[in-house]
């Protein structure tokens, strides 16, 4: 039995944000991962706010220019299915259609894919980590097989989502209403590295709320996938994953972007991958050239550093399926 | 309560909650501030009274008013107010699929889905594959291809299935092997499981539903 809180159901955006500012608030989207945090005690909750009766922050539609706009409570099953998504967004949709199992995907919301706390287990057991206010990553010294080869400093966990990367390879931006009222930022300075603040994943003060996602039309000649790598065959979070997104013309590759996720605490950009592709043919050396790129200044901690081959592998074997 | 509280504010806190225990052992369920109502919120109880909701709940086809507290999981509703025990509690964090049951046709883990969430909806359970006393076409199957060993699994199992041949009528097995991912056998009757999809499927169209 979870332990005692009041229950608020928003009845629009602007109620969600003022019940939701008090200490001890916390959002409910679809719940299925505040539901967990709640049991296993990562952290409690005085009251929870619902906001899965927000009309104005469903739905997947196309914008007048010619983007798509994703209100925060379209579920990943919805994305997974969208047809424009799949056909001109295919590194969501897919994305999308990798996370957690059918079940989860009809009840988890794309804000809160997004906004979900990191599964790194000190975090989500009986650890005072850093993450919870500690002074301590207990990843450093202890199991680590699970966690980062970059950006960590302070707390070593990897981003869980696999729909924050694939977002980022999509330079998605994102919009933010609080009391002081709505801003739009790039996804990329929406999450938050933990030597910024190692007791955060993203840019939300209390009682802001992520209310949509923005998308820019693809790119001429834009190809993209998402890959993502497991224990197991299906229902696992990534070991590791990666989002590509190109846009190819005239053979050459006129923009990259690479995104990987299960290697840091924020989805992951590899510049140096998307550096070693641009302006240059999609032929096995770009490639070769760019799985190194994108693992060249990692650093394993003990258990993890079977991470390093595998981007390497996931990220040629990615490209050189774009290629085909 | 939070550590900072001073004193007398806790001995208030704790009359009030007193009363309110009283309130609810009499019988009357606390009504709670519905959307809009701008109340100073530090005039609120606190949260650890048992502050109840009323929620109209569709369960197989049967219309119920559930009184349930906010903490309260459907599928904690569903057996311990409803009686339904066909609907497993397994690892109750979204992990395993013992508790799957279908919100307005779409399965679900009842587990990780807060009641007052499902206010309004309509919910399928295994007891709602039933044909009266007789089993369902999805449970027939599970039981004429051997799709268990332990059990233990089974309901979830079948109303994952049960929510795949609603929106899928023939699927392919690899569409059976993805669409049936979110529940685990520990037992390992996988091959099984798939065998009796695709019977379920097949009696399903020759009439039996
Ligand atoms: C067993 C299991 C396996 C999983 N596997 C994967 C996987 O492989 N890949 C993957 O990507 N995910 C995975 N997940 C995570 C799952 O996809 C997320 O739980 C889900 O997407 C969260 O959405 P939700 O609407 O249920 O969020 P909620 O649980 O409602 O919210 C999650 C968090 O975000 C906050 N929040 C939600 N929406 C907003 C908003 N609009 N604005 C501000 N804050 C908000 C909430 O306060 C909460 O802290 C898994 C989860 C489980 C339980
Ligand atoms: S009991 Fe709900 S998924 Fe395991
Ligand atoms: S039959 Fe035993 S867990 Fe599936």
């Amino acid at each position: 039995m979870l332990s005692q809180f009041a229950y608020r159901k928003a009845g629009s955006v602007q109620e969600a944000i003022e019940l939701s500012s008090r200490p001890g608030a916390r959002i409910l989207a679809g719940g299925s991962d505040l539901l967990g945090c709640l049991r296993d005690g990562v952290f409690s909750a005085d009251r929870i706010v619902s906001i899965s009766g927000l009309k104005e922050l469903k739905g997947v539609a196309a914008t007048a220019g010619g983007g798509m706009r994703i209100g925060a409570l379209a579920t990943l099953a919805e994305i997974a299915g969208h047809p424009r998504l799949r056909q001109a967004y295919p590194a969501l949709a897919q994305a999308a259609a990798a996370a957690a199992s059918p079940q989860l995907r009809n009840q988890g919301t794309i804000g809160g894919n997004l906004c979900q706390r990191p599964r790194c287990w000190y975090f989500r057991g009986d650890f005072p980590c850093a993450r919870k206010g500690g002074d301590t990553c207990y990843a450093i010294a202890g199991e680590n097989q699970l966690h980062c080869i970059f950006g960590g400093e302070g707390c070593y966990m990897v981003h869980p989502s696999d729909t924050a990367p694939a977002l980022l390879a999509l330079d998605a931006k994102v919009r933010i209403q609080g009391r002081k009222g709505a801003r739009t930022i790039p996804l990329a300075s929406f999450f938050v590295l933990p030597s910024v603040d190692p007791r955060r994943e993203n840019a939300l003060a209390p009682g802001e709320l992520l209310t949509e996602i923005l998308l820019d039309p693809p790119e001429p000649g834009a190809r993209g996938l998402y890959r993502k790598v497991r224990e197991r065959g299906a229902f696992d979070f990534a070991l590791v994953g990666a989002a590509i997104v190109l846009a190819i013309s005239e053979g050459t590759v006129k923009k990259a972007r690479v995104a990987l996720s299960g290697v840091a605490p924020v989805p992951w950009r590899s510049e140096e991958a998307e550096a070693a592709l641009a302006g240059k043919k999609l032929d096995q050396q770009a490639i070769a050239a760019a799985a190194a790129a994108a693992v060249k200044d990692a650093e394993p901690l003990s258990g993890n550093g079977y991470k390093i081959p595998l981007v390497r592998g996931m990220v040629e074997d990615a490209l050189s399926a774009l290629a085909g | 309560m939070k550590p900072n509280d001073d004193e007398s504010e806790r001995s208030a806190l704790s009359r009030r909650r007193f009363f309110n225990s009283m309130a609810a052992g009499a019988g009357g369920a606390a009504l709670i501030a519905g959307p809009g109502e701008g109340r100073d919120p530090r005039l609120e109880a606190p949260p650890d009274r048992a502050e109840t909701i009323r929620i109209p709940l569709t369960v197989n086809g049967r219309q119920h008013s559930l009184t349930v507290e906010p903490r309260w999981t459907l599928l904690y509703a569903l057996r311990e107010q409803l009686g339904l025990t066909g609907t497993k509690p397994g690892c109750e964090r979204g992990e395993c699929g013992a508790c799957t049951v279908l919100i307005d046709g779409q399965v679900r883990y009842a587990c990780m889905t807060l009641a007052v969430e499902a206010a309004g909806a309509s919910i399928t359970t295994l007891e709602g594959l039933m044909r009266g006393e007789e089993l369902g076409p999805v449970q027939q199957a599970f039981a004429q291809e051997d799709a268990f060993q332990c059990g233990y699994c089974t309901p979830g199992q079948a109303m994952s299935a049960e929510g795949l041949l609603r929106k899928s009528p023939n699927p392919s097995v690899d569409e059976i092997r993805e669409e049936m991912s979110g529940n685990l056998c520990r037992c390992g009757a996988y091959p099984h499981i798939v065998k009796a999809v695709q019977r379920a499927a097949s009696m399903r169209k020759g009439g039996v539903s």
